[in-house]
């Protein structure tokens, strides 16, 4: 039997959970002598303390304690988050020090999907690497691809004699990855802060990208697309219908991410003045891309130093003005609109015409004229076994990629591999920042901080 | 653009005439060569503070095996106000393998120079917490250098990682570093 059976205690007019837990609760006990009395039963008032409330009361006894409990607070734990963390989006792990809730250092621990990227570069071919700049950051490996060839392009300066529609189709690419690398970081950071609703909204436009991607290359993930010098192949039949009707689709979906996020007011608590990066800061971090842009930058390379067409291109840079991770959302969201308008402008003025430069020393020829003519054979024989044949020198190239400026210095002693290729990942730079922007916050801001910061280890660690 | 890159170029090799020599342009990009390495931080803090280039976009090490002095540092530096892109090389012997740090000047040099020190074995002198940064603490090779084989070493430590040489070593699919020209180098040669 219930002790409300038993002895009668009801609770009458109980206003729900008290805003003061050490304000005590009161209850009318109602004292029952017989079955029969009921009615006749006798109210009085007893006061029953909360385990809150008598803690409190005990301690307030205790002043020779008191000096011992100061003590403690100043005291350091040790946390552990990582290498496989959900919130870390890979395989990142960060030792954090704490004094309560807050934590007084950060220092993240990176090279757990370290593959040696550069050590293989220096024993292939230019053209055999590219499939290893897939893996950098494996959200947009169409943009790396970009990257990479404009790198070597611009080391046999040949970057200026790209053919028109080859750089158009590699600013839709670029674009387009871009968009693909957004609507993860997006879905990923808002699922980190409690709204899992938009992950799967921006997973299903990412699917649709993947199929257009598909269509391109071959290969959803693993692209491979670009060619020193050119493409790997034109577009197919329908694409760019496709392509147009995926953009008309994914406006609605910024549009809808916006309504779950742009005003929630859970998301905007988690992240408003959450991990504030001042402009000066950022810049001596060396932190770049829409991080750079939240804190306050306009610098845009496709802005200051265009590459491929986007000089003749007409789009805005988004610029934040606090640096913090809220900025960095919305630097995000109106970086994929402002995508979304350039591929369209390529779309409309795409020319026609070869996608690749002619030249039989730096392009593969194509497979019927390497059957039937001499000429055309050595090239082919020349280009596969020795590769293209770069000047000795050294060049570095940036390109604005999704997470920042993923830059590639090559050093050449001439021939068809290079010397040293060094990869500038952005990721590896942003996360320098970390400890920065980790110390003297909660706890449970990192996950917002980690997630606006949209990092991938897989280019972090190379 | 590089017109405004050769002119602060100008500028340095002006404020340093000992410590820096030619400047080279190659595709529109400044090159300087830093003849006393021991000098790269005060150059460094001048390009930051006199000629703004406030942003450092990275830190490079080349091994040019053979040759003496072996290594080359290279900073590639960047300045938001004028726009213009600078690379500064200086050359590091083999037995001293070391530099003075830029850490003070630009915070991102930080984990630049931890990775040179993981993968090329270059100490920076003054830097605040040289560890290794991709490869593990204790990790015995420098694997970037170029007599660090492509297949791998095998370590002495028993338990971390892999301790035997990967099983590709020699084979027909492994390019051979430094055998010279591309055709001996190049797989398909052993066949």
């Amino acid at each position: 039997m219930s002790p409300r059976r038993v002895l009668g205690i009801e609770s009458r007019a109980n206003p729900g959970p008290s805003p003061n837990i050490v304000e005590s609760q009161r209850f009318i006990t109602r004292s029952r002598l017989k079955d029969a009395d009921y009615n006749m039963a006798e109210v009085k008032d007893i006061e029953i303390k909360d385990s809150a409330a008598s803690a409190a009361e005990a301690l307030a006894g205790i002043d020779a304690q008191e000096e011992e409990l100061t003590d403690l607070q100043g005291e350091k734990l040790t946390l552990n988050m990582g290498p496989s963390h959900p919130s870390t989006h890979g395989v990142l792990r960060i030792v954090l020090e704490l004094d309560g809730e807050v934590i007084t250092k950060a220092d993240p621990d990176v090279g757990y999907l370290h593959r040696g990227d550069e050590k293989i570069a220096e024993n292939m071919t230019y053209t055999q690497f590219i499939p290893y700049t897939d893996r950098l950051d494996y959200l947009a490996p169409l943009a790396n691809n970009v990257a990479y060839a404009l790198a070597v392009e611009k080391l046999m300066g040949i970057d200026k004699d790209l053919p028109p529609r080859c750089q158009y189709i590699r600013v839709i690419c670029c674009e387009l990855a871009r968009v693909s690398a957004h609507l993860l970081g997006l879905g990923a950071f808002a699922m980190d802060v409690g709204a899992m609703t938009v992950f799967l909204h921006t997973f299903t436009e990412r699917e649709k990208i993947y199929n257009l991607i598909e269509a391109l290359t071959g290969a959803r993930f693993t692209t491979s697309y670009t060619r020193i010098g050119g493409l790997s192949r034109d577009l197919p039949t329908h694409w760019i219908k496709d392509c147009e009707r995926f953009l008309a689709g994914v406006e609605i979906n910024f549009y809808e991410t916006e309504r779950l996020l742009t005003r929630n007011k859970i998301f905007v608590d988690r992240t408003k003045d959450v991990g504030v990066l001042p402009l000066d800061v950022a810049i001596d971090y060396g932190v770049t891309g829409p991080n750079l842009r939240a804190s306050g930058s306009n610098h845009d390379i496709r802005k200051v130093h265009p590459y491929l067409v986007y000089e003749d291109l007409d789009f805005d840079v988004p610029v934040g003005t606090v640096g913090d991770s809220y900025d960095r959302y919305l630097v995000r969201i109106e970086e994929m609109r402002q995508s979304v308008r350039i591929i369209r402008q390529c779309l409309k003025n795409l020319p026609d015409g070869p996608i690749s430069i002619a030249d039989g020393k730096t392009v593969l020829p194509p497979k019927d004229k390497v059957l039937t003519s001499m000429e055309e054979l050595i090239h082919q024989f020349v280009l596969v076994t020795q590769g293209v044949d770069a000047p000795k020198g050294q060049i570095y190239f940036g390109a604005e990629n999704p997470k920042g400026e993923l830059g590639f210095y090559i050093k050449s002693k001439g021939g068809g591999a290079p010397h040293r290729l060094k990869i500038r990942a952005p990721s590896f730079v942003n996360l320098s920042a970390l400890p920065y922007l980790l110390k003297g916050s909660m706890m449970s801001d990192t996950v917002a901080i980690l997630g606006s910061i949209d990092f991938v280890m897989g280019e972090s660690d190379r | 653009m590089a017109n405004s890159a050769k002119r602060l170029a100008q500028k340095l090799t002006k404020a340093f005439p000992q410590a820096l020599g030619e400047l080279e342009e190659f595709r529109d990009e400044i090159t300087i060569a830093v003849d006393t390495a021991s000098e790269i931080a005060s150059i460094c803090q001048y390009a930051k503070t006199e000629l703004g280039f406030d942003y450092l976009v990275d830190i490079s090490s080349v091994d040019n095996y053979g040759d003496d002095p072996r290594f080359e540092v290279v900073y590639e530096l960047y300045g938001y106000e004028h726009q213009s892109h600078l690379r500064l090389v200086t050359q590091v012997s083999e037995e001293a393998a070391s530099l003075p740090t830029v850490t003070g000047i630009w915070r991102t040099a930080d984990w630049h120079e931890r990775e040179i020190y993981d993968m090329m074995g270059i100490r920076f002198e003054g830097h605040p917490d040289l560890r290794r940064i991709l490869m593990w603490e204790g990790y015995p090779h420098y694997p970037l250098r170029k007599d660090f084989p492509l297949a791998g070493k095998p370590t002495e430590l028993p338990e971390i990682a892999f301790t035997k040489e990967a099983p590709l070593e020699g084979g027909p699919f492994v390019t051979t570093p430094g055998a010279g020209d591309r055709v001996k180098s190049e797989p398909r040669s052993k066949s």
